[in-house]
């Protein structure tokens, strides 16, 4: 079956994507049962690949056109850039901007919309944009650079797509207006009051708004651009004004691409858009259409992308002859932050069913409006939410269902005071709810979970339901659905202990208990099988390793029984990489080398056949070696004075610098001192997650130290500590903690707040979410540590001196026990042979691992530092 | 031991005392392929392929010995798939079990001091620990 699409918008790609997913899996076959091979071939009017239109403006707030490109399904022919000019419906061809006739037997339009431009006088001067493409968007970002900051802006529409467009504008830079011809913003999702209070925030925001104003004309300036607006308020000649402009946005809605249908005899909608049955096949039935261009049986013609895709499914599965579920329309409900602000509608938010009853919260103070209206008989029938739309999620699927509200609607709207908030939790849901959007699971199939599959976490509902698994906004609600449902949810570390990770490091405290067995036969969990597992065992190990200073005195991570509870890097003192061999990363403290170290390392590197690379923390990654080279390795770095830099463990990593007041003129503080002490007196320091550190000499910040977990930076009188920073998967700027410290406060600090983190933190938790989870927050770990509110401070000064007279270079001490040496081998049987599946490829003069057959290809979606944790955290 | 078993020659791995209880051993086998040789806290014997099926790494033989119930297992180093030591089977991963990664088991005996692993297909693995 040749399947041709025509578009390759969100629409245009989720239905190739269903089609070559399903093709896939289940080959059809002709109607006489011979094999009947299906190719797809997908036109695209853009010349480039599908992408994610509904965040476009993204691209102003620093996205890439990569960031919201989609990769194309497996194995169809898109063709980027080639247009549908004629249909030929006898014979089944389309003819394509390059001349080429394509024979189809199924014909997929997916042909999205066009912008409205308003037929004014002056809509086609340089300097009128719409606001549709990625082209569009480089367009209006080109030209109001070209103009400078302070130039003004103009949208033509208050609508969804206007107030999106004036949001970009504004985040230019402009001097934003917005012009609508209705009497209020958003006409179709709001009320007047919404409006109001809509345009009241926004306004605050410094964009000013026209309301009952239409567009009559854009004159152009001597250069021929546009310059001026003509705009009026009513029809007399003393309703016009003028306002001048530098650029203007038409963003007034989108009309239906249905050009081919159109010129080619398709039926048509009353007001344009192809006309689709429930199977989204239009007149003739060789030929689908989906998305925007296309008119619904309930009369419609829907703009936003989640019908699109529900059509986009529906039509793939009709094509193949699978089942497939009818469209009858959709719902329109949104949630959207608009230029920041919140705004929601739902289900019938004008109250235009028989016998509706509205309930208003206003408050213009605070820029809230909300509304919820109910049927006669008390039911939830849709809403209107803004300025805070967090009640939304449990809102929206109640309404238009038969289940009765869990309280009268003024109190679901009333901010909660204390003694009289009702509780609007997922409980108050009907089971028909829609929890997950994303995979379209329902409350009743969650509880179904629960009790009939014993799904009992999170992590259990998000495998066994998919729930969770798509956008993630979801994943809370699972929490308060499991909470709902009885089902107390553990803080158990693990199978084996009953205990929160902080709660075991008290107790080894406490009891000064030093052996994992010991631990788990006297604190375990009842039952508990003593193999333990590879949650509670690292655990153990990093608590057993924070405290060996106290658990009588220096013990190596690798001694007796702690041997067996280390992850593969602490336990070869090295990170593992994804051919099994490994990477080894010398201290460099602050950054600081002398080039005689630096010598022996490229000697090192070179006699070892290893790749080299500067790491992020100011140091040199040394990677590909083998296990059995590793003890080699460093022999020859101990011997020149290097140590562990730690890069494998859950320890600090680095103390990264800038140079500092000895050599740039704005420095004032020599940060490279600092750094090197720092990493000095907390090199070794085992914690639940990494450290890193960073010491700028100056406010410039060179060293970005407020990306950091600690950060000090210079002032004229002293340091600037910051706490809880983070780059990573979920980035997060560093907390000011303490102003102009002297260096013995700073060093008190940091030695406090490190031994708080360490002892309150759970098992993989960094300062940053330590920080915003731990009760109380930065105000009381900044109580704890600088005003002593819990008494602790001289515990924990004792902790951090016990660390630091305690601490001792991991590779010489392994290099000193020939016990340890030992495992260092390729094989048991034949630790003369190296193991044959490591391979090299060169690239760029350099080693690169040949992979081996079998490895599965990288996802194609997916956060790297999810990754980067789970494999070697380096 | 069976006659039959007893027919193929076994494959000495390494003295007992040399493994360290929790942790596991490689062990290059006569076709060039490679064994994971695990010594559990409870001193059993287990050995299956060394080769991560999620990853291509050859890499199980350092993974982390555990438990799920009282069923012995070894989490992968790579990507932390967790792995039945006596039956080879993924139990639970980054998303969930993952049926179709699958370890190979070999059947693996202890004779006097020394421990042996046997290398045939043909020979179901004996899944008893061992304990020969």
């Amino acid at each position: 079956m040749r399947i041709l699409i025509v578009g390759y918008g969100m629409v245009g790609h989720r239905c190739a994507s269903v089609l070559a997913e399903l093709a896939a899996a289940q080959p059809t076959h002709g109607q006489d049962g011979h094999a009947d091979p299906v190719t797809i071939t997908v036109l695209s009017k853009e010349a480039r690949p599908a992408y994610d239109r509904v965040h476009l403006t993204s691209l102003f707030s620093g996205s890439t056109h990569a960031d919201l490109s989609y990769e194309d399904p497996p194995g169809i022919d898109v063709r980027l850039g080639e247009e549908a000019v004629a249909l030929d419906r006898a014979a089944r061809t389309v003819r394509t901007t390059s001349g080429a006739e394509l024979l189809y037997d199924v014909l997929v339009l997916a042909t999205g919309s066009r912008p409205f431009v308003p037929p004014v006088p002056g809509h086609d001067l340089p300097g009128c944009f719409v606001y549709r493409t990625v082209d569009d968007v480089d367009a209006i970002k080109q030209y109001a650079a070209e103009r400078g900051a302070g130039a003004i802006g103009a949208v033509v529409g208050g609508g969804l797509l206007g107030l999106e467009a004036a949001g970009a504008l504004s985040s230019l830079g402009l001097n934003t207006h917005v012009i609508e011809f209705s009497p209020r913003l958003m006409p179709l999702q709001v009320d007047d009051a919404g409006g109001s209070a809509l345009r009241r925030r926004i306004t605050e925001l410094g964009v000013t708004v026209h309301t009952g104003t239409r567009t009559e004309a854009v004159h152009a300036g001597p250069e021929g651009a546009a310059a001026e607006m003509l705009l009026a308020a009513g029809h007399e000649p003393t309703d016009q004004r003028t306002l001048g402009v530098d650029l203007v946005v038409f963003a007034a809605g989108v009309r239906p691409w249905d050009a081919l249908g159109r010129e080619f005899g398709l039926e048509l909608g009353e007001r344009g858009g192809i006309r689709v049955d429930a199977h989204c096949q239009t007149s003739d039935p060789r030929i689908y259409a989906v998305g925007e261009c296309a008119q619904a049986l309930d009369g419609r013609v829907y703009g936003l992308v989640a019908p699109g895709y529900t059509m986009a499914e529906t039509a793939a599965r009709h094509i193949l002859g699978l089942d497939s579920t009818p469209f009858h329309g959709a719902d329109l409900s949104t949630k959207l932050k608009l230029l920041g602000v919140d705004v929601a509608s739902f289900g019938d938010a004008f109250g235009t069913t028989a016998g509706a009853r509205s309930t208003l919260y206003v408050d213009e103070n605070e820029g809230l409006y909300k509304k919820l209206v109910v049927s006669e008989e008390g039911r939830l029938l849709g809403g209107i939410l803004v300025g805070d739309a967090s009640a939304y999620d449990v809102l929206k699927p109640l309404a238009g269902t038969d289940t009765a509200l869990p309280g009268s609607p003024i109190q679901l709207l009333l901010p909660p005071s204390d003694g009289e908030a009702v509780s609007l939790g997922v409980g108050s849901l009907p089971d028909s709810a829609t929890i997950c959007s994303c995979h379209n699971v329902s409350k009743g199939a969650l509880l179904e979970a629960i009790t009939s599959e014993g799904c009992g976490t999170v992590s259990a509902l998000k495998s066994c339901t998919k729930a969770g698994t798509g956008c993630g906004s979801c994943v809370q609600m699972l929490g308060k659905l499991l909470d709902a449902a009885g089902v107390e949810q553990s803080t158990a570390l693990c199978p084996h202990f009953p205990q929160t990770r902080a709660e075991l490091y008290e107790v080894v405290l406490v009891r000064g208990i030093d052996t994992f067995t010991r631990l788990l036969a006297e604190h375990g969990a009842a039952d508990a099988d003593p193999e333990g597992c590879e949650i509670c065992k690292p655990a153990v190990a990093s608590i057993l390793a924070s405290l060996s200073g106290r658990l009588g005195g220096p013990k190596h991570i690798l001694s007796g029984e702690q041997a067996a509870l280390q992850d593969t890097n602490d336990h070869f003192l090295a990170n593992i990489q994804n051919n099994g061999t490994y990477s080894v990363v010398p201290r460099i403290p602050g950054g600081e080398i002398t080039p005689e170290k630096l010598i022996v390392i490229g000697e090192v590197a070179r006699d070892f056949g290893l790749y080299t690379k500067i790491t992020g923390g100011q140091r040199i990654d040394l990677l590909g070696a083998r296990v059995e080279q590793l003890p080699a390795i460093w022999r020859r770095l101990v011997d020149a004075g290097f140590e562990s830099g730690h890069a494998y463990g859950k320890a600090l990593r680095t103390v990264k610098s800038c140079v500092g007041s000895s050599w740039c003129r704005y420095g004032v503080q020599d940060s490279v001192r600092l750094a090197i002490d720092l990493e000095l007196r907390y090199r070794g320091l085992r914690a639940p997650h990494k450290i890193k550190a960073a010491v700028s000499g100056c406010a410039r910040e060179c060293a970005e130290a407020q990306g950091k977990d600690i950060g000090v930076i210079a002032t004229e009188q002293g340091w600037n500590l910051y706490v809880g920073g983070n780059g990573g998967f979920r980035p997060r700027h560093a907390d000011l903690f303490a102003k102009d410290l002297s260096e013995a406060e700073l060093l008190r600090a940091i030695d406090r707040f490190l031994m708080f983190y360490i002892r309150t933190a759970e098992r993989l938790e960094r300062t940053a979410t330590w920080i915003e989870r731990i009760e109380g927050g930065l105000e009381h770990v900044r109580d704890v540590v600088l005003s002593d509110s819990l008494g602790l401070a001289d515990e924990l000064d004792a902790l951090m001196r016990a660390h630091v007279d305690a601490y001792a270079d991991e590779w010489r001490s392994a290099l000193d026990d020939p016990d340890t040496l030992r495992r260092f081998v390729s094989f048991v049987n034949a630790p003369d042979t190296p193991d044959p599946s490591i391979k090299f490829s060169t690239e760029r003069e350099q080693i690169r691992p040949l992979l081996s057959i079998g490895r599965r290809p990288e996802p194609a979606v997916g956060p790297a530092g999810d990754r980067k944790d789970l494999v070697n955290a380096g | 031991m069976t006659d039959e078993i007893a027919s193929i020659t076994p494959i000495p791995v390494c003295r007992y005392e040399e493994l360290t209880p929790g942790r596991g051993v490689a062990v290059l086998l006569p076709d060039g392929s490679q064994a994971a040789v695990f010594r559990t806290f409870a001193d059993e014997l287990y050995a299956v392929g060394n080769l991560d099926p999620a990853t291509g790494a050859y890499v199980i033989s350092r993974g982390l010995t555990g438990s799920r119930g009282a069923v012995p297992t070894v989490a992968s180093p790579m990507l932390k798939h967790v792995y039945e030591l006596a039956s080879g089977r993924c139990v639970d991963g980054p998303a969930g079990p993952e049926p179709a990664c699958r370890l190979p088991t070999f059947p693996v005996l202890r004779d006097n001091g020394v421990v042996y692993v046997l290398d045939d297909p043909a020979i179901p693995a004996t899944h008893d620990g061992g304990k020969s």
